[in-house]
């Protein structure tokens, strides 16, 4: 297992921190989330540009090849200005769903347009009431002439109000919790029957409930084997789960250097507040819970990389579980001890802990992922 | 790290395996296997085996009997002799003071003692902890005074494990009390068969003699005997550990306590199923598997870093801390799984094989032995700098807090 970041990924890397510390800034974040979209068009159209959003995507779709490893150091540095862009959305669910499992046609129709930031896709991955179970799927689809016709709900579906194109998992055989029986699916944005109802999310996020009532696609718009979808949804999960973790990892640095600057300079009872033990000690438990989570981010990105899926399925499950403590742990810390101003919408620290809640939360918490790996093994 | 990297040092780990597979006598596999506590011989024994093979000082110059490996290499070969039951090499002659007198040793005490230590003919114990001086270690008390070519030694050590099999000590000693207490500390070799030395043992919570305290009564010792210079001890003390910080982490021992753990867990029935089936427990087995993985993958990158030669601080301590907590919370589920049948304990278990006692022990022949370690391993929070010590530096050192 190999810990380094090559040159490529380092300049990549510090292209991003760039970006970030001179066009994202607290007040410029603030409008954009209160804004319509919820992200700035212009900021990505910058990105793709800046060659970010194929970085990661096949070279011979457009983009760059990097790998996953670029979407690791992206997302740690998105994750640092909660950049509220989809890039996870757009790139990971969307991009590397095609990329890997997409059609000739698709791969050569989409991926290009998704590294030249000309469109932006999303997965529909859950379904209200199946809560994390990837293969707790009503929604049908049915055949219909030369494609299928499509009715059920989708819910929590990130950044579905942007989106060109939403991936949308559907039974075409089988019952609600079988494995077997799902096929996955491109849809139109503005497809006839697709109805969303949007909504923001606490942590300056935007997703949606969806609605399908007799959404027509085409044999075309099938994405991978039918049936067969399920396996690929996991995998583009852990995808996603990954790039979550990379991500978290780059809102905790940003938190737990707050919070470190703060009892340098916080003063209480005539002293600096980080000269009493008792605050020394938890921020050397956060110091080496931030430590073990990069660890285990940067081991989930090296298990994508291999072709061994019950092992990226261990690795990737096993680092959700210590990304969500340590984000426990530096969310709820670095709230603390900033005292009552984490808990006004004045100061950024504060956001970064709402982000870190949500991620917790997002892809499974830790109780689905112990679980998971309870049942492997 | 390329990939004829990870395949040489595939190729390592295997050679290393096999080694241990066809030298590591089946007696002393056994008393690791069984968790008995091994004795000196049998830690002797390997010892000579591994000095046989050149592989007995992993972290000394190769001219002086150590091994070419690299930082990766080293940690593979603790995980697999760990893995493997190899009873742990006695660190106070190998890793402690033979690498003290390589750094600030006279060429006579490199000559005298190097040769000793890695020949396993000496046994070293170590006189750093007093009664009064504990985590404030350079508090010390003991007095070293000079009259004529020796040092007149008075005071008490506390703590020394394995004293009473010993054949010498190394200890820091004040040599000036009048200037800040870190600066007047030496550092002296003590032969224990010295005119003056007494040693009270100390039975530990596992009824196993362990420890011991040692008194200095007017000990003559030879000032040719002091290492480096006068009053630079607790200096050479710090500056030893060095690359021996990186192994602390306990990774192996670690996994092979969880090994144990699976094992007696798939034996253990528990309401009509066995333990290893109940989601519970699978659960809060994972949980603690995390918890192992990331302490191993950030040893690894700690391994990773000091291989492309950058320096390790004292950010290092976190493996130390977390690893010996990880132990304990291993210790507390392998006592967890065995329920009740925890309880009975008899010495005898930890240090006669079950085939050689008259009566049979109660319970499983595992569970017997199970609390007597995590009575022992209670003291890996404490030693070594503890936890809260290890947390002080983090926050000092680290974070500059």
């Amino acid at each position: 297992m190999d810990f380094s970041l090559d040159d490529d990924l380092i300049m990549i890397r510090d292209g991003v921190s760039r970006f970030i510390t001179d066009n994202y800034g607290f007040e410029a974040r603030r409008e954009l989330i209160d804004s319509d979209d919820g992200f700035s068009r212009n900021n990505w159209r910058r990105f793709a540009e800046l060659g970010w959003l194929g970085a990661a995507l096949p070279e011979e779709a457009g983009g760059i090849g990097m790998g996953p490893r670029a979407s690791m150091v992206i997302m740690g540095e998105l994750g640092k200005g909660l950049v509220v862009e989809p890039y996870l959305a757009t790139v990971i669910l969307g991009g590397e769903l095609i990329a890997r499992y997409g059609s000739q046609a698709q791969r050569d129709e989409i991926l290009p347009q998704i590294a030249a930031g000309e469109i932006m896709l999303t997965l529909a991955h859950a379904e209200p009431g199946a809560r994390y179970d990837l293969h707790g799927i009503a929604t049908k689809a049915a055949p219909s002439g030369d494609g299928y016709v499509i009715n059920g709900a989708k819910g929590m579906v990130l950044n579905a109000a942007g989106a060109d194109r939403i991936i949308i998992p559907a039974r075409t055989s089988g019952d609600r919790s079988d494995k077997s029986g799902i096929s996955l699916f491109l849809v139109n944005g503005d497809a006839p029957g697709l109805s969303r109802h949007d909504y923001k999310t606490y942590d300056g996020g935007r997703a949606s409930e969806l609605e399908l009532t007799d959404v027509a696609v085409s044999d075309a718009d099938l994405i991978g084997a039918l049936d067969q979808g399920h396996d690929a949804l996991e995998e583009i999960m852990d995808h996603g789960l990954a790039a979550l973790c990379a991500e978290a990892v780059g809102v905790m640095e940003v938190l737990f250097e707050a919070t470190l600057e703060y009892l340098k300079t916080r003063k209480q009872f005539g002293r600096a507040i980080g000269e009493f033990q008792a605050l020394q000690h938890r921020m050397s438990d956060m110091y080496m819970s931030l430590e073990n989570a990069r660890s285990m981010a940067f081991a989930a990105t090296i298990a994508l990389e291999g072709d061994d899926p019950d092992h990226r399925r261990e690795e990737v499950a096993m680092a959700k579980v210590q990304i969500n403590e340590s984000a426990h742990l530096i969310g709820r810390q670095g709230a603390q001890m900033h005292g009552a101003i984490a808990i006004t919408d004045e100061l950024a620290a504060g956001h970064y802990y709402k982000r870190l809640s949500a991620i917790e939360a997002l892809f499974g918490n830790s109780e689905h992922h112990l679980g998971r790996l309870a049942d492997m093994g | 790290m390329s990939a004829s990297e990870t395949s040489r040092l595939g190729a390592f780990r295997i050679e290393v395996r096999d080694f241990i597979r066809d030298k590591l006598p089946d007696d002393i596999r056994e008393t690791v296997r069984s968790g008995r506590l091994g004795t000196a011989g049998e830690t002797q024994r390997w010892q000579k085996i591994l000095h046989e093979k050149g592989w007995v000082a992993p972290s000394w110059p190769v001219e002086l009997g150590g091994v070419d490996w690299t930082p990766m290499q080293r940690n593979i070969f603790e995980e697999e002799c760990a893995l493997a039951d190899c009873p742990p090499l006695d660190p106070m002659g190998l890793s402690m003071i033979g690498p003290l007198i390589i750094a600030r040793g006279s060429q006579a005490q490199k000559d005298f003692y190097l040769p000793r230590i890695l020949a396993s003919e000496e046994k070293w114990c170590q006189g750093y902890s007093e009664p009064g001086s504990g985590s404030d270690l350079a508090s010390l008390q003991t007095r070293a005074v000079a009259d004529g070519d020796d040092y007149v030694v008075n005071g008490t050590k506390i703590w020394t494990s394995g004293t009473h099999a010993a054949d010498r000590i190394f200890c820091l000693v004040r040599t000036d009390p009048d200037v800040k207490k870190q600066e007047g500390i030496s550092l002296l070799l003590i032969d224990l068969k010295t005119p003056g030395i007494s040693i009270r043992p100390i039975i530990g919570l596992n009824e196993m003699h362990f420890f011991n305290q040692i008194f200095f009564d007017d000990v003559r010792v030879p000032i040719a005997n002091r290492v480096g210079e006068e009053n630079r001890g607790w200096t050479y003390a710090k500056e030893v550990l060095g690359d021996e910080r990186l192994q602390l982490s306990r990774t192996g021992e670690n996994k092979r306590l969880l090994r144990q753990l699976k094992t007696i867990a798939a034996q253990e029935d528990h309401g009509g199923e066995k333990l290893a089936d109940q989601d519970w427990f699978r659960r809060k087995l994972r949980r603690a598997e995390v918890r192992l993985k990331a302490l191993d993958y950030t040893k690894l990158r700690f391994l990773q870093r000091a291989e492309a030669g950058e320096a390790i601080g004292p950010e290092v301590s976190m493996l130390k801390l977390q690893g010996s907590e990880l132990i304990q919370e291993l210790d507390e589920m392998l006592l967890e799984a065995v329920g009740h049948y925890g309880l009975p304990y008899d010495k005898s278990w930890m240090l006669i094989p079950r085939s050689e006692l008259n009566e049979s022990p109660i319970g499983s022949d595992y569970a017997g032995m199970l609390s007597a370690n995590r009575f022992r391993h209670k003291g890996y929070t404490i030693a070594g700098g503890s936890s809260e010590v290890q947390r002080t530096i983090i926050s000092k050192r680290v974070l500059g807090l």
